[in-house]
C-alpha cells in the first residue's frame, strides 16, 4: 500500500513538471512518465489488463504529441497569467476538496471493495459465473465481450467517430491541395 | 522526409513483424491472458506507426496505403457487427454468446469462451486501423505544411 | 483515505493546467491528466488488500477465486476508457494543428484577438 502511494506521488511530482516545464519536448516528456509510473501502480493494484493498455497507449499519445507539436516554435508561451483565473481556480479547487472530501466518507476505505461490503453485487456474479458463462478465463474480458458486449460497441462507435472527426478537420488540405478551404 | 537512418531502417524492418505477431497474440489469447483486443489493437498500430516514422510517409504508401487501413477498419468493425447479428439467428439475441452456449469448448484452451477470441481479433484490428489512419493523416498534414 | 486524496491532487493538477495555461498543448496535457487521475481513482475503488488480478488459474476453486479475486468491473469500465482517451487525444491535436495552421500561434489569447 505505501508502494502505491509512493508512485501516486511519483505521478503527481511529474505532471507538476508536465505543467510547469518550459520546453514542450521536456512537458511532453514528462507526460509520459506520468502514464508510466501510473502503469507499475495498476500492475500493484491487481490490473495487469489495465497495465498494458496504459503503456501501449502512452506511446502512442507521445507520438502523436510530438509529431504534431515539436519544431512549430511552440516552446515558449508563459507569463502575465491572469490574477483572476488563478484566484477562479483556487475557489474551483477548495469547491472540489470539500465535494470530495463529503462524498468519501461515504466509500469503503482503501483496501476494501465494494464486493466485501455488499453481499450481492453484479462484480461477485461476473466473478462467480464468468468461466463457466462466458467460457474465458480473464474474467475482465468475459465482461467486455459477454455480460457487456453492448458497451463495446458503443465504444467502438465513440471511437470510430472521433477518429471521423479528426480525419475531416485534417482532410481538406490533404486530398484537395490549394483549392481547399483557407 | 525521406525517412531516418539505415541504422534505424535495419532494425525497423528486423523487428516490426515480430511487433506485429505480438500484437496478434495478445488480441487472440485475451480471454485467457491479460490482453484483449484493446492493447493488442494499439500494438498492431505501433508497429505501422514505427514503419512509417522510420521509412517515410512516401515507400510506405505503396505497402499499407489509407485505404487499405480503413478497409481494415470497415471490415473488421463490419465482422464485430456480424457476430452479434448471427446471435439473433443462432442463439437469444444480439451479441449472444451462441458458440459456447452450443459448443462448449474446454476450459483453458484457446478454442474456449465461445465467440469471444474472434470478436476480441475484430476488436484489434479495428482499433489498429482506425489509429493508424489518423496517425497517417497526421503525417501527412505535416509533410503538406513543409513544403 | 489518502491514496483517494493523491488521485484527487493529480486531478487538481490537470485542473489547474486547463484553467490557468495559455498555451493550446499545454491544456490538452491538462486534459489527459485529468484523464488519468480518473482511471486511477477507479480502479483505486476496486482494490482490495491481499487480493489477486481477475485471472482465473487452473486449479482454483471457484469460492476461493471470488474472495481474493480484485473488483474485475472498474477494470472492464477503465480498459474502454483509456482507449477512447486515446482518440480524443488525436481529436484535440488536430483541432490543435488546424488552428495553428489558420493563426501562426498556440496561445489562446492570441487567437481570442485575432478571432476570425
Amino acid at each position: 500500500m505505501v508502494l502505491i502511494q509512493i508512485f501516486l506521488v511519483f505521478t503527481i511530482i511529474a505532471a507538476l513538471i508536465a505543467v510547469e516545464a518550459p520546453s514542450a519536448l521536456s512537458s511532453i516528456i514528462s507526460l509520459g512518465a506520468v502514464g508510466f509510473g501510473l502503469s507499475i501502480a495498476f500492475l500493484w493494484l491487481g490490473a495487469p489488463d489495465i497495465a498494458i493498455t496504459q503503456v501501449v497507449v502512452e506511446i502512442l499519445t507521445l507520438v502523436i504529441l510530438i509529431r504534431a507539436t515539436i519544431g512549430k516554435g511552440v516552446t515558449e508561451i508563459r507569463g502575465n497569467e491572469s490574477k483572476t483565473l488563478l484566484i477562479g481556480s483556487l475557489i474551483l479547487f477548495g469547491l472540489g476538496s470539500a465535494f470530495f472530501a463529503n462524498y468519501l466518507s461515504a466509500f469503503p476505505e482503501f483496501g476494501k471493495s465494494a464486493i466485501d461490503v455488499f453481499s450481492e453485487t453484479p462484480s461477485q456474479f461476473y466473478l462467480k459465473f464468468g468461466l463457466e458463462k462466458a467460457g474465458g478465463a480473464n474474467v475482465v474480458n468475459d465482461i467486455l465481450l459477454d455480460f457487456r458486449a453492448y458497451d463495446t460497441l458503443g465504444e467502438a462507435t465513440v471511437l470510430f467517430t472521433a477518429i471521423l472527426g479528426a480525419i475531416t478537420l485534417l482532410n481538406k488540405d490533404v486530398f484537395f491541395g490549394e483549392g481547399g478551404e483557407k | 522526409m525521406s525517412g531516418m537512418s539505415p541504422i534505424v531502417k535495419t532494425v525497423t524492418r528486423w523487428v516490426s513483424p515480430f511487433i506485429l505477431a505480438f500484437g496478434i497474440y495478445i488480441a487472440l489469447t485475451g480471454h485467457l491472458t491479460p490482453g484483449g483486443g484493446f492493447p493488442g489493437g494499439v500494438i498492431i498500430a505501433g508497429c505501422f506507426v514505427l514503419l512509417t516514422l522510420a521509412y517515410g510517409k512516401e515507400k510506405v504508401d505503396g505497402v499499407f496505403s489509407l485505404k487499405s487501413a480503413s478497409v481494415t477498419d470497415s471490415l473488421a468493425s463490419l465482422s464485430f457487427l456480424c457476430m452479434g447479428l448471427l446471435g439473433y439467428v443462432f442463439g437469444r439475441g444480439f451479441l449472444n454468446n451462441f458458440i459456447q452456449s452450443g459448443f462448449p469448448g474446454k476450459a483453458f484452451e484457446l478454442l474456449s469462451g465461445g465467440n469471444m477470441p474472434i470478436i476480441n481479433v475484430a476488436i484489434g484490428f479495428k482499433v489498429g486501423g482506425s489509429l493508424f489512419v489518423v496517425f497517417a493523416y497526421l503525417a501527412l498534414f505535416r509533410a503538406i505544411e513543409e513544403e | 483515505m489518502l491514496t483517494y486524496l493523491l488521485a484527487f491532487i493529480l486531478f487538481a493538477v490537470g485542473l489547474y493546467s486547463v484553467i490557468n495555461k495559455r498555451n493550446l498543448i499545454k491544456i490538452i496535457m491538462g486534459i489527459i491528466i485529468m484523464e488519468h487521475a480518473v482511471n486511477a481513482f477507479l480502479i483505486l475503488i476496486g482494490y482490495r488488500i491481499s487480493g489477486k488480478a481477475p485471472i482465473l488459474e487452473k486449479g482454483t476453486s471457484v469460492t476461493e477465486f471470488v474472495n481474493s479475486a480484485m473488483d474485475p468491473l472498474p477494470q472492464a469500465l477503465v480498459i474502454t476508457s483509456i482507449v477512447i482517451s486515446l482518440g480524443v487525444v488525436a481529436l484535440m491535436v488536430a483541432l490543435a494543428v488546424r488552428l495553428y495552421q489558420h493563426y501562426g500561434t498556440f496561445d489562446i489569447t492570441e487567437i481570442r484577438k485575432l478571432r476570425g
